[in-house]
């Protein structure tokens, strides 16, 4: 007994410890993408209301800088990744706000604007919504819906980065210092899957600026205005 | 430790069992409402975003 008492605690501890850990995989893979996702739909049934409020024809900026951070003010949707795939963009790229969408580089330019439009999202957990980045070609559309406007981008490109390779958020990409002459778009997620070890990037360039009304049209890549 | 804590809950076995499930129950809860969602951003495995 005086033998097996320790060890029949130790082992109870490391079971307990095993068990928990196992626990929090099942949060983190599972979970949280329930919780997300339920989130993430909550805040596109918001925005879509506020949007259809909005007027029509309302042409212009839509300024980054009124946003508050936690708020979303974009749908962003990429067809390559499904037909229904839609998106919150939140502004802000903290924990909170990656948890219910794509979070918004503070103080990167606004859809639409010249400059770049950086955005991060999750590859794994937290709803996922860039699981199949590295499906995304040349060429792929990324529409950005606003309560103004609908901006198409078109992928360029992508690299794979260093997590501390900020010049991949600058107004244009890779030069860091250089004003910006295009509007653009950045994406960043994770890479590989399930690790944190390098940045996936996906840039795109504005290709065109459609009215609201043409929303649908230019999600399915016809040629709109 | 968990024989401790079999003797420690009241009644016959059945209610015991009932105890033992909810108190699991509970601690899933507290872990996944709170002590997890503390801890998941202190570790490195879901970071998208770059920065210095």
């Amino acid at each position: 007994m005086s033998v097996r008492r320790p060890l029949g605690w130790a082992g109870e501890v490391l079971i307990t410890v095993g068990a928990l850990l196992l626990l929090f995989v099942a949060w983190q893979l599972w979970w949280t993408d329930v919780v997300a996702n339920r989130a993430a739909a909550q805040v596109v049934d918001g925005l879509r209301d506020d949007f259809a409020r909005a007027p029509d024809g309302q042409a212009g900026e839509d300024a980054t800088g009124a946003v508050a951070t936690g708020d979303a003010f974009a749908l962003m949707y990429v067809p390559r990744l499904g037909a229904d795939w839609v998106r919150p963009v939140v502004e802000g790229t903290g924990t909170d706000e990656l948890s219910s969408g794509i979070g918004h580089y503070d103080g990167t330019a606004a859809p639409g604007q010249v400059g770049n439009f950086a955005v991060a999202g999750h590859r794994t957990t937290w709803g996922r919504p860039f699981h199949d980045i590295d499906t995304l070609a040349a060429g792929d559309r990324v529409v950005v819906e606003t309560a103004a406007n609908v901006y198409v981008y078109a992928v360029t490109g992508h690299e794979i980065v260093a997590p501390d390779d900020v010049a991949v958020i600058a107004p244009v990409p890779d030069e860091p210092g250089t004003a910006a002459s295009d509007p653009v778009l950045t994406i960043t997620s994770c890479h590989p899957k399930y690790s944190a070890a390098q940045r996936y990037v996906v840039y795109a360039r504005l290709e065109q600026t459609v009215d609201p009304a043409d929303l649908d049209a230019a999600r399915s890549g016809e040629e709109v205005g | 430790m968990y024989a401790a804590l079999w003797r420690a809950l009241p009644g016959p076995t059945w209610a015991k069992g009932l105890q033992a499930l909810v108190l699991l129950g509970a601690v899933v809860v507290v872990c996944f409402l709170w002590v997890f969602p503390w801890l998941a951003p202190l570790l490195p495995f879901t970071d998208v975003t770059v920065g210095p």
